[in-house]
């Protein structure tokens, strides 16, 4: 028994800490402006009162006061944002043309380095595959089993079957998955769930995560058996917002199951679909936890974060670490100016 | 694939009963594949879980030489992997990372919701120049990936900000549990645009009659905020809140640049991570420490599932 109570009492304090420092801020902010329009809302009345019992015209009402209000409403989002996000990311883009240590300008060397070196070019090209693959299987099987289950009898049950991943944390979804991929030499009986249905069926075990580019493939399971619940999520709901006199209409002229599904269903939620497919394409372009725990970026499986994560934080080379940022961020950029575009030609539409 | 049940209006479930035979069988059959695939993509995505929740109560040589599936031929049943990975100091001491957690995810959650409504509030219903731009702003962040702020985030906790030569701030110099505080500062500025995002879109649609109501009847903005605002958005603000817990607790990243590794203040995420990449094949821990990290997100996402949809819904499909 290592776990010893009194040692965890600095933590408890510091949570306590952090908890009054939350009542302070807050209420101290609420107070503050709850206690000072009261004071000068008083002040001005008694101005008014005394200057119509002089018969003097009343003072100008101070214009500033609602402004001052959205002020202190603001001040403390937009004050952790400049610090905590704005001036980093300038001075991230600022970094990735300076050398390791942020001491010379060295241009577009970082840049260049990314797409020279054939282990980061392999990183890239990993990204890539994450990127084609998650969003589209995420999606294809969350919409199946959005259509499958809607309306079924145990539709809310089913669904949370699907769901739970999502609460579960990368790093939990990949020891899961390590464990149904777990290796034992053949002679051996094997622990891991796909190596004894491959023995199963006459094969040979394999070790799973070793094999490039096999691991790699294995690994976006695990990031689509994350996302499908999401998926599942949006699209059933958008289903489910189909009028249902269009749905009806066209059971009256007779479409098959295959056409409604193609010609009403899938029309219908395209909105969702594209939302859907944004997401989780964002969230698979900044996939770190799973490469790391699964493999730890080893053998050919490492992402663009991942490798960002390494460059920077463990090997001390911030150039290169925040040229991998801002290249993260160059690649987000389009895709949510398409989800921009697009919802703005819906709200028009 | 034969996608049979899309959508049918409850009102012709009655229907179904007059239709011809024909028809009827045929409605079962499709019935029957879609009901069929359903069960196979839920038994994929399910049994992985299950698979670790049994290996977790099976004595470590069990895990180690024998499939979790031979536990229904031959089940034994043991806690010790628990209460070694929980309090054993070699193998996990994961009590110690559990109240770490805790500690990180606790403020990191409170303090966005509360700025957020704040300005959520100021953007919808407070007028002032500038509004939409800081708006536009705010929601533009959301695309910044975190990476691109935690080189320069480091430096700033680590050497404070000096601009030439003269510190403007110094650093923050913080050990010990003290670092928790890095945490939920990175936690919260990062949570602050889609939090101001989502809450805007509940709050920015309460009733206009009603703010103007309580405008003419003299209540400040502070007022309205509290007393009319924040009762009404309440569910707006429990579905943002278990999205930020989720999110937070498991989080490995951000812990793992401005926790540290240490017991001191590093979730059980970063421990988990490390125990998987230095104890890989230790099953029995790996298993058990697994299913502590993820009860309690567990408990919280299947009790306020509901919220959580409905956030999820609101933040993605409304735009």
């Amino acid at each position: 028994m290592d776990f010893d109570l009194a040692a965890e009492q600095p933590k408890l304090l510091m949570l306590m800490y952090g908890l009054l420092a939350f009542v302070l801020v807050v209420g101290g902010l609420l107070l503050l402006l709850d206690v000072v329009p009261t004071a000068v809302a008083r002040r001005r009345e008694a101005q008014l009162v005394a200057a119509s019992a002089s018969g003097a015209p009343p003072p100008r009402r101070p214009r500033q006061r609602e402004g001052l209000f959205a002020l202190f409403f603001l001040l403390p989002t937009v004050l952790l944002l400049l610090i905590g996000l704005v001036v980093p990311a300038l001075r991230t883009i600022l970094l990735s043309l300076m050398d390791r240590r942020s001491e010379n300008f060295v241009g577009l060397d970082n840049y260049v380095w990314m797409f020279a070196d054939d282990s980061i070019f392999r990183v890239l090209l990993n990204t890539l595959t994450w990127v084609l693959l998650v969003p589209l299987a995420a999606t294809a099987i969350g919409l199946t089993y959005a259509v499958m289950v809607d309306r079924a009898r145990f539709e809310r049950f089913a669904k949370s079957l699907i769901f739970l991943p999502m609460a579960i944390s990368f790093v939990g979804a990949a020891i899961i998955w390590r464990f149904v991929y777990a290796f034992r030499g053949a002679e051996q009986e094997q622990i891991g769930l796909l190596n004894q249905i491959v023995v199963g069926l006459g094969g040979e075990p394999r070790q799973w995560l070793l094999d490039s580019p096999l691991n790699t493939l294995l690994l976006i399971v695990i990031m689509v058996w994350i996302q499908a619940g999401f998926a599942m999520v949006i699209l059933s709901a958008a289903i489910k917002a189909i009028p249902a006199d269009i749905v009806e209409a066209a059971r009256l002229d007779g479409v098959s199951p295959w056409q409604m599904f193609w010609q009403i269903t899938l029309p219908s939620i395209r909105p969702a679909l594209i939302v859907v497919v944004v997401t989780i394409t964002i969230a698979t372009l900044k996939v770190f936890d799973i490469v790391r725990t699964a493999t730890n970026g080893n053998y050919e499986t490492s992402v663009i974060a991942n490798e960002m994560y390494n460059q920077a934080f463990r090997y001390g080379e911030d150039g290169r670490g925040s040229a991998l940022a801002v290249f993260l961020f160059i690649l987000v950029v389009p895709i949510v100016i398409y989800q921009i575009r697009n919802l703005r030609q819906q709200r028009e539409g | 694939m034969t996608t049979a049940t899309p959508t049918v209006p409850t009102g012709t479930q009655k229907i179904t009963k007059r239709e011809g035979p024909a028809r009827r069988v045929r409605r079962r059959l499709n019935t029957r594949t879609a009901t069929a695939v359903s069960i196979v993509i839920a038994i994929v995505w399910t049994i992985p879980t299950f698979g670790l929740f049994i290996s977790s109560f099976r004595p470590e040589d069990q895990i180690k030489s024998t499939g979790w599936w031979t536990f229904f031929r031959d089940p034994q049943f043991t806690l010790q992997n628990y209460e070694d990975v929980l309090f054993g100091g070699s193998s996990g001491q994961l009590a110690s990372y559990f109240i770490n957690s805790l500690a990180i995810t606790i403020p990191s959650v409170l303090f966005p919701l509360a700025f957020a409504s704040l300005a959520a509030y100021a953007l919808a219903w407070i007028n002032f120049r500038g509004r939409d731009w800081i708006y536009i702003g705010i929601f533009a962040l959301q695309i910044v990936p975190l990476q691109m702020a935690l080189v320069p985030l480091l430096r700033f906790f680590s050497t404070g900000v000096s601009l030439g030569g003269v510190t403007v701030l110094p650093a923050w110099d913080l050990d010990g549990s003290q670092r928790f505080a890095q945490v939920w500062f990175a936690h919260t500025c990062f949570a602050l645009p889609l939090a101001v995002f989502l809450l805007h879109n509940f709050i920015s649609q309460l009733p206009k009659d009603l703010m103007e109501a309580a405008r003419v009847d003299g209540a400040t903005h502070p007022k309205i905020f509290r007393t009319i605002v924040l009762p009404l958005v309440t569910p707006a603000l429990a579905a943002f809140g278990i999205f930020q817990f989720l999110w937070v607790w498991n989080d490995l990243l951000v812990a793992l640049i401005f926790a540290g590794g240490n017991d001191e203040v590093a979730p059980l995420t970063v421990r988990l991570a490390e125990l998987a990449g230095t104890r890989g094949n230790e099953w029995q821990r790996l298993t058990a420490g697994a299913f502590v990290s993820i009860v309690v997100p567990l408990i919280v996402f299947l009790s306020l599932q509901r919220y959580f949809v409905r956030g999820l819904l609101a933040g993605s499909v409304k735009g």
